[in-house]
């Protein structure tokens, strides 16, 4: 086995790099018309750290979901190609 | 899900406007084997690959084909920007102009608007990877023909020539994917089945 063992499942941190991912979807729009707001620069700060502490870990432990986190992988071969999509069935590839 | 980057997968600065070039050139966005094509048949496909090789191939390359279409809207952009009126009139642009000032839209070199009916997502993945090669090389001979117009503009040579390259090597990885189908089929047979519809999914997916 190449990944670690996590302390929680694929499911849960996929559940917490979604949430907020999309609170820096949704920072990303916000900012994009109030490039000078405090609050929402303070904000956007702590969701983009949380994310890609997320990403990373996830990568290490699950393997990568974006190609910047490829190499994440502690794995001798490349981990991306393998990786499931997300409209897939659990134990398929469909 | 997908992110952006701001900047050009190759760098493009055209300083001379060319009205009758950006024409021409627009058939790669929106035209017939076009890049709204490509990433739109590629990304479509993705569903119905047998495995995880041949989906990544066509999700990585779809995704490439996103990093062109802005090329060549770029180019095109970069051809329109500070024509004056007499060049627009005079280079065969003004009915585009009319509809469109010099916005970028998709259509072909000969006016026909961009059209989903330019490629084909059959849920067979034989089929579907063949019409990729094939578009491939479709691409690969309108950037040819681009090529024989602008040879001797390099600022505009230069991007087209990358955008040529990278059709050869789709083609070479779109080849690659076809074998990992064609390995799992049965091999007296390839069209016995279709794994896109007809038989669950095979172990080259199963997690290591």
């Amino acid at each position: 086995m190449m990944y670690h063992n996590s302390s929680c499942s694929r499911t849960q941190l996929l559940q917490q790099i979604n949430e907020v991912s999309f609170a820096v979807d949704d920072l990303l729009l916000y900012l994009d018309t109030h490039p000078c707001c405090e609050k929402g620069m303070a904000l956007y700060k702590e969701y983009a750290e949380k994310r890609k502490n997320l990403m990373k870990k996830y990568a290490e432990c699950y393997g990568p979901l974006t190609i910047d986190d490829a190499l994440e992988t502690n794995a001798d071969t490349w981990k991306w190609m393998e990786q499931p999509f997300p409209w897939e069935r659990e134990g398929g590839c469909r | 899900m997908w992110n952006y980057e701001k900047r050009l997968q190759y760098p493009i600065n055209i300083k001379t406007p060319n009205a009758k070039i950006a024409q021409y050139i627009m058939s790669q966005y929106g035209g017939p084997d076009g890049e709204i094509s490509a990433s739109l048949r590629y990304l479509s496909q993705r569903f119905a690959m047998p495995n995880r090789m041949a989906a990544a191939v066509l999700n990585d390359v779809g995704t490439e084909e996103l990093a062109h279409l802005e090329m060549v809207s770029t180019i095109v952009h970069q051809l329109t920007r500070d024509l004056s009126m007499e060049e627009i009139e005079k280079s065969g642009l003004g009915a585009y102009y009319i509809d469109h000032t010099v916005g970028v839209w998709p259509q072909a070199a000969g006016g026909i608007p961009f059209n989903a009916c330019e490629f084909q997502s059959k849920g067979d993945p034989l089929t579907d990877l063949f019409e990729d090669l094939a578009a491939e090389q479709k691409a690969r001979a309108t950037y040819d023909n681009i090529l024989r117009v602008v040879r001797n503009i390099p600022e505009i040579a230069d991007p087209i020539r990358f955008l040529r390259a990278r059709e050869v090597v789709h083609f070479q990885r779109f080849g690659e994917a076809l074998r990992s189908v064609q390995e799992q089929l049965d091999s007296k047979n390839f069209y016995a089945f279709n794994p896109g519809f007809d038989m669950p999914c095979e172990a080259s997916c199963k997690n290591s």
